[in-house]
């Protein structure tokens, strides 16, 4: 997907923007619109897939491993795709090199903290829980523990609304309902 | 000529929802019927008019008007004619006049149906309609205008990106937006109902219809469009996390739980002031989704608009409508009494743990998406959010809710019995934990995602049945019976176990792609022979195609089981000529179980092809499922007690005098 940014980009500036302006803009467009042609095709070189058959290992249980990790690392030039979907040509380095170091015989964590001393947190599609991601981890079951307290607390108090004797009438509603009742009786006769 | 017909269409819409957005404000105020009345007439005139101007930027895309630079940008005189159409819509600006399209509509339908509306509600509601009209009007005439000329004109166009000329993506935005707009209705009924201080069964009647068919079209959107990642990105996924798809996920969860909450306030008056904020924030996640896909502030497969100043005037906005909406919330919602009361185990107590969980899905689905951006902007830190994170996250607090759904509509109002529920559902739990342990021992991967995952779908579709059966006195009473009460029984009620089995429909579906996906990536030499997933797969040389306006290599790849030809798929590597960008067009072969995909790759120059194949199984499931469930949401629409006018022709015969 990198290079449809690359290209949507290089389209956008092809047609040129609502404030490019000018007598000479077509002219420009032309010129401009062949040279990032001639740019693309050479850009289209670059693999369709991701994974491509000359990466795979022969060994079935390392290459699942390798599968595994590499969907937890994001590719660092792409739009939010890890290095397993990403086409991408630092993406297959950082494939290669999971494999590498795999069959050396390092352990899968040992590869992802090898990824994440290299290019730091940003490569992990699973962030670190530490201070700065605690309200992201947390957030949701904090909330949940939050509402679920106030929803009790709120029931009890209904409930022990409920159970209360009702609340004599003061004195001025006692005359009120009073006169209310003579009036009925009066409106019946 | 016609692109500015309907250029100076546009303005006169935005005047017109200007005054929309005002004069019945001022009516309702005072009391004047003449200007409450004014705002029906300025929603139809103002439908009408965004319809022409609609229709004049398709003309100069189905004609190729190459002297809009719009359709330079975006088309090209050899697309086909459906792309031409949808291209439309395949840009910036011209999906933005769709959005503002379908607001007007739905305005529109407002002025229309709402004939039974109280006029100073009515009134309201049609001008929120009317300033959320007149802010989206603003944004494309000042920001985005896609009746922008271009002299001299090119001799031909760029083409739409490549990737959006497919039927799928072609009617996913429209469907999306349906639902993302549809939702701007339930935010002008709330704060309608809010300035009126009033909240009531009524309103909510009013309210469910529109949210509903919002949530249906929302719920096809988003479906179409993971349908569409699942066959054209090529690597046979149906849901990245990525923040443009949670962004539509958002909205959906918020109006599902809307939907439900609604029903409490409508059968027992209660839960009302939390119905209305519901209302206000479903809307302005809605809002928030078409910031983040159009400001580009997310740099991701779908932010093709890149441009700040768009993205600040979109912000300002959802500050403006979230912030009003949510100003006058606080001032005005502590008035809103609650009616009802209910103990902790009843229909409502079930439908609020419903809430509960969508709300607290929701805010994870928020963090993960904007926790990056804050991070970014606040300390520099850089992280990622991905996949796993959801994986950690999302889907075990899904669980319970799904659990929930069966137990719902088994408890009464006000006092539910816990144990009544269990006791009837004891067998249906049986054979869910016995799919669930079976499960565990053929799993061979995600062994306990699998075995939750899948005891939950029989659960989910079991109780779905179970709860109807009971509903029909099924076996209680002769056949015939109970065949006369399944057709006598509420649209909505049948509309509900629809889609609460449609969930166990979907989630089959997603468990069987995550746990028994087969993949296979190999070079495929044409005459050889590689196994895959039990099938014997060979390949014919592959041969150019020239398309309309395309060139691109086709294969022709042979399934084969015991010797019998189980399918044979054609993918194609497509080159778009114009924009020398290539697409993937992966084949896919169905049945019901299981999806035989393949996608074709690059030649090695030696005579070897790379090819990637799958097997999906339960695959389909996962879009059934989707489709079963707006399709309860429809059936539930058709419910006479719901249809927007019902209330009104029931009322009709009685001869009335003039008003």
């Amino acid at each position: 997907m990198t290079l449809g940014v690359v290209l949507s980009a290089a389209k956008d500036l092809a047609v040129g923007r609502p404030h490019a302006s000018g007598h000479n803009t077509a002219r420009s467009f032309a010129a401009l619109r062949m040279t990032l042609i001639l740019l693309l095709l050479a850009l289209l070189a670059a693999p369709a897939f991701a994974v491509e058959p000359d990466e795979v290992l022969a060994d079935k249980a390392l290459e699942l491993r390798a599968r595994a990790i590499s969907a937890e690392i994001r590719c660092v030039v792409c739009q939010n795709q890890s290095i397993d979907d990403s086409n991408a040509e630092i993406a297959r380095d950082m494939r290669r090199a999971i494999r590498d170091r795999l069959t050396k015989g390092d352990s899968d964590a040992a590869v992802v903290a090898f990824l994440r001393a290299r290019y730091g947190d940003y490569v992990l599609l699973r962030p670190p829980f530490d201070p700065r991601t605690w309200l992201l981890w947390l957030g949701g079951p904090l909330l949940l523990l939050l509402a679920a307290r106030l929803l009790y607390r709120g029931a009890k108090r209904r409930a022990a609304q409920v159970k209360a004797p009702p609340v004599d009438l003061s004195a001025a509603e006692r005359r009120r309902l009073d006169a209310l009742l003579r009036d009925d009786e009066a409106g019946r006769r | 000529m016609i692109p500015e017909v309907g250029h100076y269409a546009l303005v006169l819409a935005m005047v017109l929802a200007l005054a929309q957005g005002t004069l019945p404000l001022a009516g309702a105020a005072k009391g004047d019927p003449g200007l409450m009345e004014l705002g029906r007439t300025a929603a139809l005139a103002q439908a009408a008019l965004t319809l022409l101007s609609f229709l004049a930027l398709t003309w100069a895309y189905v004609v190729s008007d190459f002297s809009l630079l719009n359709v330079v940008a975006n088309s090209h005189s050899s697309k086909p004619l459906l792309y031409k159409i949808t291209g439309v819509w395949g840009n910036h600006e011209g999906s933005m006049l769709l959005w503002v399209l379908i607001l007007a509509l739905f305005g529109a339908a407002v002025a229309a149906f709402g004939a039974n509306l109280p006029t100073t509600l009515r009134a309201r509601v049609l001008a929120v309609q009317g300033l959320i009209g007149l802010g989206f009007h603003a944004f494309i005439l000042f920001t985005s205008n896609p009746f922008d000329r271009l002299d001299p004109a090119p001799f031909d166009g760029n083409d739409l990106n490549p990737i959006l000329q497919d039927p799928g993506l072609a009617f996913h935005p429209p469907l999306l937006y349906l639902g993302y707009v549809g939702l701007s209705v339930s935010f002008s009924f709330a704060v309608a109902a809010l300035i009126e201080g009033r909240v009531d069964a009524a309103w909510a009647r009013w309210v469910r219809p529109w949210t509903l068919a919002a949530w249906c079209f929302l719920t096809l959107g988003i479906a179409l469009g993971s349908w569409w990642a699942y066959y054209e990105l090529g690597w046979g996924g149906f849901w990245f996390w990525d923040p443009v798809e949670n962004a539509s996920l958002m909205p959906w969860l918020l109006a599902t739980a809307l939907l439900h909450s609604a029903i409490v306030t409508e059968k027992r008056d209660a839960l009302k002031s939390w119905t209305v904020l519901l209302a206000i924030l479903a809307f302005s996640l809605a809002l928030l989704g078409t910031f983040l896909v159009r400001s580009g502030v997310l740099t991701s497969v779908h932010a093709f608009a890149q441009d700040p100043a768009r993205g600040l005037y979109i912000l300002g906005f959802i500050v403006l409508v979230a912030g009003g909406g949510l100003t006058l919330y606080a001032w005005r919602a502590p008035k809103l009494a609650g009616g009802g009361l209910f103990a902790p185990i009843s229909r409502e107590g079930g439908l609020i743990f419903n809430n509960l969980l969508l709300a607290v899905l929701t805010v994870v689905v928020f963090l993960g998406t904007l926790y990056p951006l804050l991070l970014d902007a606040l300390g520099g830190d850089k992280v990622s959010v991905g996949p796993p994170f959801y994986a950690a996250t999302f889907i075990p607090l899904s669980f319970p809710l799904l659990a929930a759904v069966v137990f719902g509509p088994l408890l009464a109002w006000k006092r539910g019995d816990i144990l009544g529920a269990s006791r009837q559902l004891a067998a249906v739990g049986a054979v869910a934990i016995a799919v669930g342990v079976l499960i565990s021992f053929v799993a061979q991967r995600h062994v306990t995602l699998a075995a939750i995952g899948c005891g939950l779908s029989a659960w989910l579709i079991l109780g779905a049945i179970y709860e109807l059966a009971r509903r029909i006195k099924l076996f209680e009473i002769p056949v015939g019976d109970s065949l006369r009460r399944l057709v006598g029984l509420p649209r909505a009620s049948i509309g509900m176990t629809i889609a609460h089995a449609s969930l166990g429909i979907c989630t089959a579906g997603i468990i069987g792609v995550s746990v028994w996906q087969v993949e296979t990536i190999a070079l495929l030499k044409p005459g050889d022979t590689l196994r895959h997933a039990g099938f014997e797969v060979s390949m014919e040389t592959p041969r150019e195609i020239d398309g309309p306006n395309f060139v691109a290599e086709r294969g022709r790849i042979t399934f084969k089981r015991d010797g019998q030809v189980a399918a044979v798929l054609e993918p194609e590597r497509r080159i778009f000529k114009t924009t020398r960008r290539q697409t993937t067009e992966a084949a896919i072969k169905t049945t019901l179980l299981a999806d035989i995909y393949a996608t074709l790759g690059e030649s090695d120059g030696k005579g070897g092809w790379t090819v990637r194949l799958y097997h999906n199984p339960l695959a389909p499931w996962i879009w059934l499922g989707a489709a079963f469930c707006a399709l309860g949401g429809f059936v539930s629409l058709t419910d006479r007690r719901l249809r927007v006018g019902a209330p009104l022709r029931a009322r009709r015969p009685a001869a009335q005098p003039a008003e």
